[in-house]
């Protein structure tokens, strides 16, 4: 934002005496412009004429086209790109009383506000978030107490609404001091619930929340969804370890290049999909059942269990020293690539704090790379000897 | 599964009873029930099941509640070890830089 006169508006976090001067300063020469949300992007089923312009209006009902996008975010495609415009849409056809639901402008949280709203009128007032979800971006500060004031003038919402409430998620309140909003904008913040299908349940209350509805849990379902993302970020290194276990298997087996790869490249490739599939799956899926806290743990269980099947399933000759020791490499390496990529799953987890990651990472990431090390190193000395 | 729950004694979550009121706010914007309203002010009843997210001490007009906060995720502690910023996870801890161009990661 460009400096004017004596005063800039907010543009980064600053403190509370930076946002009451600026916020003084801003409105009273009234230096932000109304940026209005473009009418043409798909979602958009119409607008509605106001003072400010016409505004885009939104429908409940997601279309194909939304679930589809869903799906394909889900998937890693077009994530980090799907995004509404930052402004104020119109949730039917909305008045000067109706609600104020403050939301991000991930598309996904964009929609998932308006599908749990069917039949209802309300403003639906998008903050510039850069496409992250409310939670993510209210860890950053981008779904913040700065944004929202500026956004407050920005999108013109106090010409179009009478009252001074806003309805923000719940989990929006990391990044957004209320009392600040207060101070710099007039503007009450209520924190509603922490889902978007407890909004109607809420409205009718007269805005009251129960303790279900304030606290956040981590049901299979929502586990679910965070699979392919995790899958899919282990893929990709893994068609390149896997490539390498191939080559080494290969040259460094005891019979020639092919028969070597038959006896120990494919098992090889097939156990570290396996160990891709107990940390970035079976963890998501099994999580409040396997043991420990720390989610490395829950890692190091599993692979340790899924190495013991596979060498079950490989019936591998315990009685020579070969087989001993290849055993050994693969209950090394499996164990290590789960418990890290669980490790890794604490960042979509709903109930992991920063402290406890790092003192899990304490122990945990050494114990992984040393295990990898190791077992690739031991594993390498099976196929020379036998 | 409502109780999962994550490592024991860990959380920096403080409460400075002397600043409270008693105003509530942080039971409305804490998504684990850490605290509890006592008579005239709050009191943390479950330290442990505390994210360190951050929301309490945010809203906390008295600057009573205090927290270290981030993103408890591995990916993001990693890329700050690398030095790198973002990453693979889209919650970075680097509060600095908001608004990273690198974003890949695990949230949605």
């Amino acid at each position: 934002m460009n400096k004017k006169k004596s005063c800039s508006c907010p543009e980064s976090p600053i403190t509370l005496q930076v946002i009451q001067q600026e916020s003084n300063c801003c409105s009273a020469v009234k230096d932000i412009p109304v940026i209005i949300p473009r009418l043409d992007q798909p979602f958009v089923t119409g607008s509605i004429q106001t003072s400010i312009g016409n505004l885009p209006q939104v429908s409940p009902q997601l279309t194909s086209q939304d679930h589809w996008g869903a799906v394909k975010a889900r998937w890693g495609k077009g994530r980090m790109d799907y995004m509404v415009d930052p402004g104020l849409y119109a949730l039917g056809n909305p008045g000067n009383n109706s609600p104020v639901l403050v939301t991000a402008n991930y598309k996904m949280s964009f929609d998932y506000l308006r599908r749990e709203l069917p039949g209802r009128t309300a403003w639906i007032l998008v903050l510039d978030t850069k496409g992250i979800n409310v939670w993510c971006a209210a860890g950053k500060g981008t779904f913040g107490t700065v944004e929202l004031i500026k956004r407050i003038e920005s999108s013109g919402l106090k010409k179009i609404v009478s009252h001074k409430n806003l309805i923000l998620p719940q989990l929006g309140a990391p990044g957004v001091a209320a009392h600040q909003v207060k101070q710099a904008s007039g503007f009450k913040v209520h924190y509603g619930p922490i889902r978007a299908k407890d909004l109607p349940a809420y409205l009718d209350s007269g805005m009251k929340t129960t303790p279900a509805m304030r606290e956040i849990t981590f049901p299979l379902k929502d586990r679910v969804v965070l699979i392919p993302i995790e899958f899919l970020a282990a893929v990709k290194p893994y068609f390149i370890v896997a490539a390498v276990f191939f080559l080494l298997s290969g040259i460094g087996g005891p019979a020639g290049f092919w028969t070597n790869i038959l006896n120990y490249g494919l098992f090889a490739v097939f156990a570290l999909f396996c160990a891709i599939l107990g940390g970035a799956v079976l963890n998501p899926l099994l999580l409040p059942y396997l043991p420990g806290r720390a989610f490395a743990a829950k890692g190091f269980f599993l692979g340790f269990l899924i190495t013991l099947i596979l060498l079950y399933v490989r019936s591998v000759n315990l009685q020579t020293w070969t087989g001993r020791i290849e055993t050994l490499a693969w209950l090394l390496i499996v164990p290590a690539i789960s418990a890290y990529l669980a490790m890794n799953f604490t960042g979509c987890s709903t109930y992991t704090s920063l402290s406890g990651v790092k003192k899990e990472m304490r122990w945990a990431l050494p114990a992984e790379i040393a295990a990898g090390a190791c077992g690739l190193a031991i594993w390498i000395t099976s196929l020379i000897i036998a | 599964m409502n109780n999962l729950v994550y490592l024991k004694d860990v959380a920096t979550l403080t409460l400075d009873k002397n600043k409270c009121t008693g105003c509530g706010m942080c039971l409305d914007v804490c998504p684990h029930q850490v605290f509890k309203m006592n008579s005239s002010h709050v009191v943390i009843q479950n330290r442990d099941a505390c994210m360190e997210c951050g929301a309490c001490s945010r809203n906390c007009p008295f600057g009573a509640v205090s927290v270290n906060s981030g993103v408890g995720c591995a990916a993001a502690v990693i890329n700050s070890l690398l030095g790198r910023q973002g990453g693979e996870c889209c919650c970075s801890i680097d509060p600095a830089d908001p608004a990273q161009k690198n974003k890949v990661g695990c949230c949605s």
